[in-house]
């Protein structure tokens, strides 16, 4: 596999136009700065290449902010319920920076750990990365500490590095980025070897994530320490929300008295509700302890439990943070501390 | 040191307070985060200046602040005004926050809700004249035009509740949107959760409200929800000439009746 080619950007139109004859829907990155977001796109005139990150990840995709899943009536004292079936329509989430595609990986440790779920397993099998290498990042951007980096191939189909304004190194990783390619195989040309690393952008390291993974469940009791980082936090879920990641979600029935819908919707483990009791007790009472987890659950209990961080360094919880919670920052701040 | 840094260590000198709440550097050169300074050596990390925006009023309420003791905070004009309704709505007691005032020069701490209230009485009121632009801006469309406006923009609301968090005046400890027993507003992120949730906040807000603009400093989706909120603080200040956080009064507009208001549906 792993082969690699040169399509033009003047040819990413007709390749646009062969994968919608195709059946797929094209989702990219589109809008004006500062309010850039995945969206279905028929062109790749409106497709923006220039940007550092989205506001929000493309995980909406397999893992959509809400989702109807069964349907119910009651008459009487029967029940009628039916499943509503996943939609998973053929898709190609175009220009996804590494982070975005390696994120894929850890959603689906999560969305297959102990059994399949059906609502995202079909999504991901549908779907089809073409994912854009970077060739800039901003001071949020922390990849290199996570395992990742501006021109990481993992969890890409087909990973697109512009080399300069007029051309794309593809390299072609799957028997999916294959099929997209061979939509249009006449627009990809010999790369002869050509190298994408000089075209890639810099990204400092700020930790070492095994380091940090090590460390964790030493730091766990020391409570004051969780307490100074998360004094300001003001207890929403910007940051999950944003997060490509955070797979947490919520299932609520949104009725009448007699029909209702059942669905899923996504939660945020910064809210005081998230995991409050029905007894009304809450083993994390506190703000600091909810920011313990957000921060465990990443670099601590993923890697232990599912092999897999759950944190790939977009940097996008840090940009959206109402009050400056810096993760890169405190997780580099975390791997200081002595224990 | 200037002067806000030496008032805050005097007062941590003194033991007055046990935190001062204030601005200092954020991630990047030109954002401030919200900063706790608990001794008198710290005071130089306080900063203040125009990129100073979020109300933090927020954290005399969070109890993780509380417990660190007696509050100094740094505020703002919206900042002040947001103390003194929160005191008219029984959230803070007379002398147990020092509120030092930022923005015309001198910052001489207030102690109690009456320095407030005088320091508030020679400050300029009203919205500022982009504000009112942008507001009468949205008056003026047609009602079509306004929904489609509306839609558009709460479309991308994700219910994070960022505005609710940022918002000093939010501070009910179960929210609306908490109640599932009944559920009164949809859950899901979609054009009937998202208008109802924030439109159920904007109505929960009038008339109390004191158009601070943390709710839309604060969405990540750059929703301009500070509108409605503003446009329902006109409304108030017309229909009952509520203006919010002036001073501690316990009359405030959706809270009270008189035997003389015109609607028949209270008597």
């Amino acid at each position: 596999m792993n082969e690699s080619k040169i399509i033009l950007k003047k040819s990413l139109g007709e390749w646009f136009n062969m994968m919608t004859a195709g059946g797929y829907r094209v989702v990219g990155p589109v809008g004006q700065d500062g309010q850039i977001d995945f969206e279905p796109v028929t062109s790749p005139d409106a497709v923006r290449f220039d940007h550092v990150q989205t506001n929000n990840s493309g995980k909406w995709v397999m893992f959509p902010r809400y989702e109807a899943m069964m349907r119910f009536r009651l008459s009487g004292k029967e029940v009628q319920a039916g499943e509503i079936p996943p939609q998973a329509p053929p898709t190609v989430l175009f220009g996804a920076h590494p982070c975005d595609a390696a994120s894929l990986a850890t959603l689906n440790a999560v969305f297959t750990w102990d059994s399949s779920d059906a609502y995202f397993e079909p999504k991901l099998a549908n779907t089809t990365i073409i994912g854009l290498s970077c060739t800039k990042g901003d001071s949020y951007c922390f990849c290199t500490s996570v395992g990742g980096g501006p021109g990481d191939t993992r969890g890409s189909d087909v990973l697109l590095t512009p080399l300069d304004g007029e051309k794309f190194l593809a390299e072609i990783l799957t028997e999916k980025g294959k099929s997209v390619v061979g939509l249009a195989p006449q627009l990809f040309s010999a790369a002869d070897g050509t190298s994408k690393e000089a075209a890639l952008a810099k990204i400092p390291a700020r930790f070492n994530h095994r380091d940090v993974t090590a460390k964790l469940p030493s730091l766990f009791p020391k409570e004051d320490v969780w307490k100074e980082q998360s004094l300001r936090c003001l207890g929403c879920g910007a940051c999950a929300y944003v997060c490509p990641t955070c797979s947490c979600f919520d299932i609520q029935d949104e009725r009448d008295r007699y029909t209702g819908v059942r669905i899923r919707c996504w939660d945020s483990c910064g809210f005081g509700l998230f995991t409050l009791h029905a007894s009304n007790h809450n083993p994390r009472h506190k703000q600091s302890e909810r920011w313990r987890q957000r921060v465990m659950h990443k670099f601590s209990y993923q890697p232990e439990r599912l092999n897999v961080l759950g944190c790939v360094g977009c940097g996008r919880c840090s940009r959206s943070c109402p009050v400056d919670m810096n993760l890169g920052e405190h997780v580099a701040a975390l791997a200081e501390i002595k224990v | 040191m200037n002067e806000l840094q030496q008032t805050a260590k005097d007062l941590l000198e003194k033991n007055a307070v046990a935190v001062v709440i204030g601005y200092g550097m954020g991630s990047e050169p030109s954002l401030r985060r919200a900063v706790f300074v608990r001794k008198p050596d710290q005071a130089p990390q306080l900063i203040f200046d125009e990129s100073c925006r979020q109300n933090l009023a927020f954290y005399v309420l969070k109890p993780e602040v509380k417990a660190l003791g007696k509050a100094a905070v740094v505020a703002r004009t919206p900042t002040l005004r947001t103390l003194l309704q929160l005191a008219t709505e029984n959230q803070i007691t007379d002398e147990s926050v020092v509120a030092l005032p930022v923005g015309n020069g001198s910052v001489q701490p207030l102690t109690n809700f009456a320095a407030i209230e005088q320091y508030l009485a020679n400050v300029p009121r009203g919205f500022t004249a982009q504000e009112q632009q942008e507001l009468a801006a949205i008056k003026s469309k047609t009602l079509a035009d306004r929904w489609a406006f509306w839609k558009s923009e709460l479309s991308r609301c994700i219910k994070c509740y960022a505005c609710r968090a940022a918002c000093p005046m939010c501070y009910c400890s179960k929210c609306i949107v908490e109640v599932n027993q009944p559920q009164w507003v949809p859950v899901p992120s979609d054009m009937l959760g998202n208008l109802e949730w924030n439109v159920i906040r904007a109505m929960h807000l009038a008339g109390r409200c004191i158009s601070c603009g943390s709710c839309a400093d604060a969405c990540p989706a750059h929703i301009r929800i500070d509108l409605l909120n503003q446009l329902l603080a006109t409304e108030a200040m017309q229909q009952f000439g509520a203006e919010p956080g002036l001073s501690v009064r316990k009359d405030y507009a959706l809270a009270t009746f008189k035997p003389t208001d015109k609607e028949e549906f209270i008597r």
